[in-house]
């Protein structure tokens, strides 16, 4: 009997590991710093987090289709240069519909490679990320890019205002969350994309058009990435080449947190938004901790690599097993 | 033998999932030498018993003993120490790597440094080999094997090491009758050396040719073991679903409509070729023939999964072209296709979303999905089709291998397809639902629907079917009639035998 109590432990442990060891971490940063849970503190951390939020919603259904999207990085900085650039030039009104355009366009060229013609996500992706970050040094000459006229243009409202008091990042990030939520968990296309990254045979033998629901998980990703680049944007006035340098990790830990697997199959909008705030609390506590900045990295990694295995351990039911 | 104390035995087990009890105090013994059947409905808890047996799973509680001494099964290693060797329903093998890779996977022998040692590995996986009679050898890639060379290769595995007992989980499912056949020779020979076999399956016939104790299971409760020699099929019957079957063929003679499905000329490379027979209205049409005959390649070119190099396919009179499963379905053709698990279900989606996927953008009320339009699907055909789930949200991957199969039926069925085909439907799939999917199949055809259905298995072929296709090696040999056929030329006409090929 010892022996079940322990596989029971083992297997609970498994299942709700992450959750555990995010309130312990919550537990101690509480202990160490009082300002931790004051709720400036926690709205400036959701505020934060709703770039990244919103790029991981869109990764979610490409995660979810079975793929990889390691461009969302690379792609946002791109997205953001292209608004600042084209504000100045003609003007906000369609500098932005521009901007969503050309970066819906990267995602469909990404979406066709991976979707039409089935080659590997994690390497087309991988490409991607750096081709664009050319595109993107290209467009602005490898210069930093900023509007001239910062305080006159309404451009700032998405970035800095607020509605009724809520910063409209927080908005923003929340409408798209509760609608892409919708889309994935009570429309049909949400059904395909779950039934093309659970098993994609069984899909195609289902009449399911298997490239298109992929086109479209990386059109969405793509979509969320140009909202993401416009909050930015907005929000600094100004931009370096490499803003988004690095997101692809968060974003990937993030939805890996909220429970998605890589294989495909799973996950939920509203998982990834937890994920998200879990990453986002979690760097906030280790600075307010006092920690340095770059420690983040470290310890953003050691939480991907926990939350893999966790996974990977929920689906055995044991944190360890000999066999695969 | 009975003054023998035995292999194997299994005390007061209880085993619980979420919302099932799945076993329920289960006790069983297996002796030295015999093959002792375990029966029982889809769902009746035989897989998972086997499963605690073979240290897959852990039980709640209950003892397991081997050779009277208790031990605990904690994983499938130490069970295999133990001389317990476990064949499973659903094959598991790495298709990437070789025969003997997969045979030995896990304890390949080694050199000096962790070198594999390649020589021994085939020598010894050539022996093996030998003693199952097979076609391929120790190198062949697995994944460029049969469905039932890939059960061969999985019993290989059993035979590793010298096993005490061995469990075979539905190891015929995938057989054609000459595997078969290879099959029970393997089985007599470990029974001559004393090794107890536990034989899971739901063809009655195998069960009466080679069991000589049948256990029955029952709702995850032990409901009684029968000596093979003194009961007959009525009795098991009884014992497993609580009541008698009534088996009679069943060839209800309805008004049979236009042709629905023509094939004419039909060939893809050299996978089948010239395949020419059509299928009316009201009417069910059997395609018997070996594993590899190429039915299922003409299923899957019908169903746009193939493109065909030659040859016209008619519905309803006219000519069309199928480039993808999605024509197919819109055309009004279904497909239960052969593979469950890879073909057939997302396992980690849940019952009712794998029932309605192909009608999924249909089921829409504004822009979302209808809850209540889908429920009203997977209740109708749970009910029909006796699903036995603890609810719709359970994981396809948690039911029984039977209940998946019947979610598959449902799925298709569902669709109220023009021309339904379907691929080995009853696989697994225990008697009484089978007489009902055959009783279905009947009805289906009786309401105007065309229905093609591709069987290994005669009796299943004979029953369902008015007009019966006997393939071989890709080619239409023969035609049947209900009338004109008998098991005999039927038998000749399958293995290429017959020199008369009609039209
Ligand atoms: N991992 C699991 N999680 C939840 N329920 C499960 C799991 N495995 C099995 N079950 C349930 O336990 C019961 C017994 O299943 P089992 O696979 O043992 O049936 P079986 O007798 O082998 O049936 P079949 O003839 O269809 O193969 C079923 O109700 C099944 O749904
Ligand atoms: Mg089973």
């Amino acid at each position: 009997m010892t022996v079940l109590t322990r596989q029971n432990l083992g297997s609970f442990l498994a299942k709700q590991g992450i959750l555990i060891a995010f309130v312990l971490f919550m537990i101690g940063f509480a202990m160490v710093n009082q300002r931790f849970i004051a709720m400036d503190n926690i709205s400036g951390v959701i505020r934060s987090s709703a770039i990244l939020g919103v790029i991981a919603i869109g990764v979610t259904f490409v995660v979810i289709g079975g793929n990889l999207d390691l461009s969302v990085g690379s792609m946002m900085s791109f997205s953001t240069i292209v608004v600042l650039d084209l504000h100045d030039k003609i003007g906000p009104g369609l500098a932005i519909p521009a901007m969503f355009a050309l970066t819906l366009l990267l995602g469909a060229f990404i979406g066709f490679l991976v979707g039409y013609l089935k080659l590997n996500s994690l390497i087309v992706t991988l490409g991607m990320l750096s081709a664009i970050h050319g595109l993107t040094l290209t467009w602005s000459g490898g210069k930093n890019m900023d509007i001239a006229d910062k305080s006159g243009t309404w451009f700032s409202f998405f970035g800095q205002d607020r509605i009724m008091g809520i910063p409209v990042p927080i908005l923003i990030f929340a409408l798209l969350a509760a609608v892409l939520a919708m889309v994935l968990s009570r429309t049909s296309f949400g059904r395909k994309v779950y039934a093309v990254g659970g098993n994609g045979q069984a899909a195609t033998f289902s009449g399911i058009p298997r490239a298109r629901i992929v086109f479209m998980t990386y059109l969405i990703s793509a979509f969320c990435v140009a909202v993401a680049g416009l909050l930015q944007a907005s929000r600094s006035l100004g931009s370096q080449n490499t803003v988004g340098q690095g997101l692809e990790l968060q974003v990937l830990a993030a939805v890996i947190l909220g429970g998605a697997s890589l294989l495909g199959g799973s996950g939920t909008v509203f998982k990834t938004v937890i994920g998200v705030l879990i990453l986002g609390f979690i760097q906030n506590g280790l600075l307010l901790a006092g920690l340095d900045f770059y420690v983040q990295y470290m310890v953003t990694w050691a939480i991907i690599i926990l939350a893999v295995w966790l996974d990977i351990a929920a689906k055995r039911g044991h944190l360890w097993s000999p066999i695969a | 033998m009975n003054d023998l104390q035995p292999v194997l035995r299994l005390e007061g087990i209880v085993k619980t999932f979420p919302g099932v009890r799945a076993l329920d105090g289960v006790s069983f013994d297996l002796r030295p030498g015999e093959v002792h059947a375990l029966m029982g409905e889809n769902g009746a808890g035989k897989s998972t018993l086997m499963k605690v047996l073979g240290g897959v799973l852990a039980p709640n509680a209950g003892q397991i003993y081997v050779a009277e001494k208790p031990v605990s099964m904690t994983n499938p290693q130490a069970a295999k120490a133990l001389g317990v060797v476990f064949i499973h329903q659903e094959l598991s093998l790495a298709g990437e790597l070789s025969v003997a890779e997969n045979i030995f996977l896990g304890e390949l022998p080694l050199k000096s440094f962790g070198r594999v040692d390649w020589k021994k590995l085939y020598a010894d996986t050539d022996k093996i080999l030998k003693t199952l009679n097979v076609s391929f050898n120790a190198r062949t890639r697995v994944g460029d094997l049969s469905i039932a060379n890939q059960q061969m290769v999985e019993i290989g595995r059993a035979l590793t090491v010298d096993p005490r007992a061995v469990i075979f989980d539905e190891p015929t499912a995938s057989l054609t009758d000459a595997e078969k056949v290879v099959l029970f020779e393997v089985i007599a020979d470990l029974q001559t050396r004393g090794v107890g076999i536990i034989y899971i399956s739901h063809r009655m016939e195998e069960i009466f040719k080679i069991t000589d104790r049948i256990s029955v299971l029952r709702d995850g409760q032990y409901r009684g073991t029968l000596n093979t020699a003194e009961t007959d099929e009525d009795k098991v019957t009884q014992l497993m679903i609580g009541r008698s079957l009534d088996l009679s063929r069943n060839v209800s003679h309805h008004e049979m409509g236009d042709i629905a499905l023509e094939v004419r000329g039909l060939s893809c490379g050299h996978l089948f070729e010239d395949v020419s027979f059509n299928v009316r209205k009201g009417e069910v049409l059997g395609f018997y023939g070996l594993v590899g005959a190429g039915r299922t390649e003409i299923a899957e070119t019908i169903f746009g999964l193939r493109t065909p190099s030659a040859g016209q396919i008619l519905l309803n009179g006219q000519e069309v072209q199928i480039n993808s499963p999605i024509e197919a379905i819109r055309l009004g053709i279904a497909l239960v296709p052969e593979d469950r698990k890879d073909q057939g279900l997302v396992l980690g989606m849940n019952c009712k979303d794998n029932m309605t996927l192909p009608q999924i953008g249909r089921l829409t009320k504004g822009p979302f999905v209808s809850d209540r339009a889908e429920l009203a699907i997977f209740d109708k055909y749970r009910d029909k089709l006796d699903i036995r789930t603890p609810g719709w949200r359970q994981s396809v991957g948690n039911l029984s291998g039977g209940n998946q199969q019947k979610i598959v039926i449902g799925k298709w069925l569902s669709m109220h397809p023009e021309v339904l085909i379907v691929d080995e439907p009853t696989r697994g799939i225990d008697v009484g639902s089978k007489s009902e999917i055959h009783n279905l199949i009947r009805d289906l055809a009786a309401q105007g629907f065309a229905v093609i259905v591709i069987s290994s298995e005669m009796p299943e072929v004979l029953h369902v079917s008015d007009r019966i296709v006997a393939m071989f090696a890709g080619r239409v040999m023969r035609e049947f009639t209900s009338e004109d056929v008998t098991e005999d030329n039927l038998i000749q006409a399958i293995s290429g035998l017959t020199g008369d090929k009609a039209a």
